[in-house]
């Protein structure tokens, strides 16, 4: 989490000098989902996300200087400098691909683990996705299907309250949570604190396990905060959809903080060492940068490649 | 060799193909029904069993990005609408994703897949369910949209697709499928992007595609016994196109006549005329003419759907008042449709 705390902020902290021409959404806040359910996966596992993906890339093992290079729009980008912030992919590591358009990740993590269970693969599949795809269509078929088919799916809905500037409360009935809709087609279905590393994963790997065991997909509704502005590198309070009370009471619950704590609670490790790690992060990511600032763009000749197998 | 009819094509393809390669699969509303998608789905079933022959829910956006899905992890789906209106309920991952995937990604992996969309034809289909999707799916990159007229084109095309790693749409009309010709029995691949001669002519050029081919084939027996020589070109594939051999067709003729089963504005007819516009205009002693449906929904009603479809005499009209020539117009025709009953 700390990891992908520090390249997030230091990618936010140079964004504005304009050399990253693509639209970002930073996941400072969430790392907790992200790290929770892809520490409980396997490399062969497969994960999907949508437009608020660099910490899913991370977490499940992409390379960072693929991510970088792709913001900054590099040919050494995971997607050559054609697909952006919001396209991150990374397969070797099962970091399938990335969407920009709601809910349509859903339907494809939903379709490999079809392939999976056709071939007998003893892998799963993970959607991430927030609370505003499950106003989408394809997020009821999408679990119809998996429930049908009793598919080795796991869903993660991130729910961080709003839909860029649109809350929750007046997007979807108050009184059904995510994760009963997820009950009403007969699926397992759990709502965690998305803010709390451990316990994520927990229901991550209690997740997998009812999966594996009695077959069918699995429910997770992560309750979740975004800090910082919908798609962008800053705060955003002065907008007035939301309140500075509401993001303080978030950040005191941050996910890194909590963990640090818990961790140092149990001297699992000491307040040197976290300073340390954090040191030790902020080097690898300005080297990634600096390498990656040196490199080629992609040579307009190669315009069309690509298009075509 | 022996003759095959269009549906009796399609089937064998699927089942030769799905012989050979495990990883093929045949999902949509009905393939496994009693009637199997007009018959095209049966044979597979039989042989293959609801494992790789299955029903799946009404779901098209979510199925084509399920079949997405499963093509990127190693399997090679065939996704099949019985009516491909419905394929608008598709469109978001078929063209937000399955054809932007290979680009948008990188280039790291495909997405082998083959949909299948069916346009009715006949017996009143009326406004949602007898469109032609191919000149509005041809419109985006990353895509092959095929669109053939005759039963060896569609055996040969659909082995390509099944071969290939690209995702392709084959629209099939309903009212081919009776049409019959000589198919190989080999697993023989017809190539994307190459238009098939259907009759050589010198006097003029019909570009047809989908059923507007056969169709001008007819309109071309008329004109031969007026003495006017029509050259049918079916394009086979509608993206990639074969400029190449419709613009020495025209050079050839110097007269181009374009039909289609869809609009046409923004069209396929536009697409041609602007080819010719562009790169056969030296060649043009007239003027181009297109041939499409009414400018309007489809009708139901009989007189109005007949009036609303282009047809063989309409297409000779059109090469007539390229000829400056009267060409006797004696013997009504049947419309190809004109005994379908069904089933839909």
């Amino acid at each position: 989490m700390m990891r992908i705390r520090t390249i997030e902020e230091t990618i936010a902290a140079r964004y504005p000098e304009g050399e990253m021409r693509t639209p970002t959404h930073f996941s400072i806040g969430q790392e907790a989902t992200a790290v929770g359910v892809c520490a409980a996966l396997k490399t062969e596992d497969a994960v999907y996300s949508g437009h608020r993906c660099h910490a899913h890339y991370l977490a499940k093992g992409g390379n960072l200087l693929g991510m970088v290079a792709e913001l900054f729009g590099r040919e050494a980008g995971c997607a050559r400098g054609r697909g952006g912030s919001v396209h991150l992919n990374d397969p070797g590591v099962g970091m399938i691909a990335s969407s920009a358009i709601m809910g349509e990740t859903i339907a494809t993590a939903v379709g490999t683990a079809f392939a999976f269970a056709m071939d007998n693969r003893p892998h799963v599949s993970v959607t991430f996705f927030g609370d505003g795809c499950v106003e989408e269509g394809i997020f009821h078929e999408s679990m119809n299907f998996a429930v049908m088919r009793k598919l080795p799916v796991l869903f993660v809905c991130e729910n961080n309250l709003f839909s860029v500037h649109s809350p929750l409360y007046l997007r979807q009935p108050r009184d059904i949570p995510i994760y009963a809709r997820a009950q009403s087609y007969g699926m397992l279905a759990q709502q965690v604190d998305g803010n709390n590393v451990e316990a994520v994963y927990e229901a991550a790997v209690k997740g997998i396990n009812d999966i594996r065991k009695k077959g069918g997909p699995f429910f997770l509704e992560c309750m979740t905060y975004r800090w910082r502005e919908h798609v962008g590198p800053l705060f955003d309070t002065g907008q007035g959809y939301r309140t500075q009370k509401e993001i303080d009471h978030w950040m005191a619950r941050c996910p890194i903080k909590q963990a640090s704590e818990t961790a140092l609670s149990r001297g699992a490790c000491t307040p040197d060492q976290i300073k340390l790690w954090k040191n030790e992060y902020q080097t690898e990511v300005e080297k990634t940068i600096q390498s990656v600032v040196g490199l080629p763009f992609p040579d307009t000749k190669g315009l069309l490649e690509g298009t075509y197998s | 060799m022996r003759k095959l009819k269009y549906w009796e094509a399609i089937s064998e393809a699927l089942v030769q193909c799905m012989a050979e390669d495990k990883n093929i699969f045949i999902a949509g509303a009905g393939v496994d029904d009693p009637r199997g998608i007009f018959g095209t789905t049966l044979e597979a079933y039989r042989r293959f069993g609801k494992d790789r022959v299955f029903d799946i829910p009404n779901c098209e956006n979510a199925f084509a990005g399920i079949a997405t899905g499963a093509a990127v992890a190693g399997k090679r789906p065939v996704v099949v609408h019985a009516r491909d209106d419905f394929m608008f309920l598709a469109s978001d991952q078929i063209i937000n994703l399955m054809a932007k995937w290979k680009y948008m990604f990188g280039g790291k992996n495909s997405v082998p897949m083959l949909v299948r969309g069916i346009t009715g034809r006949g017996w009143g289909q009326g406004a949602t369910h007898s469109q032609s999707l191919h000149t509005m799916f041809a419109h985006f990159p990353g895509l092959y949209v095929i669109a053939p007229a005759f039963p060896s084109d569609v055996k040969g095309l659909i082995i390509s697709a099944l071969h290939g790693n690209t995702p392709v749409l084959l629209f099939e009309n309903r009212a081919c499928y009776q049409i019959e010709e000589e198919v190989s029995e080999e697993l023989v691949p017809i190539p994307f992007g190459k238009a098939r001669v259907v009759r050589e002519g010198k006097d003029i050029t019909i570009v047809g595609a989908s059923l507007m081919a056969y169709e001008a084939l007819r309109a071309a027996d008329i004109l031969k016994e007026s003495g006017v020589s029509a050259e049918v070109i079916d394009p086979r594939s509608i993206r990639p196109l074969d400029r190449e051999t419709i613009l020495a067709s025209i050079a050839k003729t110097g007269r181009l006549v374009i039909a289609d089963t869809s609009w046409n504005l923004y069209g396929f007819t536009a697409e041609i005329a602007a080819l010719a516009a562009e790169e056969g205009w030296q060649y043009l002693k007239a003027p181009v003419r297109r041939l499409a449906q009414a400018d309007c929904p489809a009708p139901v009603s009989k007189p109005l759907e007949e009036a609303f479809h282009p047809t063989p005499l309409s297409i000779v009209k059109a090469c007539q008042s390229l000829m400056e020539l009267d060409v006797d117009l004696r013997k009504p025709l049947t419309d190809i449709q004109e005994h379908f009953q069904g089933p839909y």
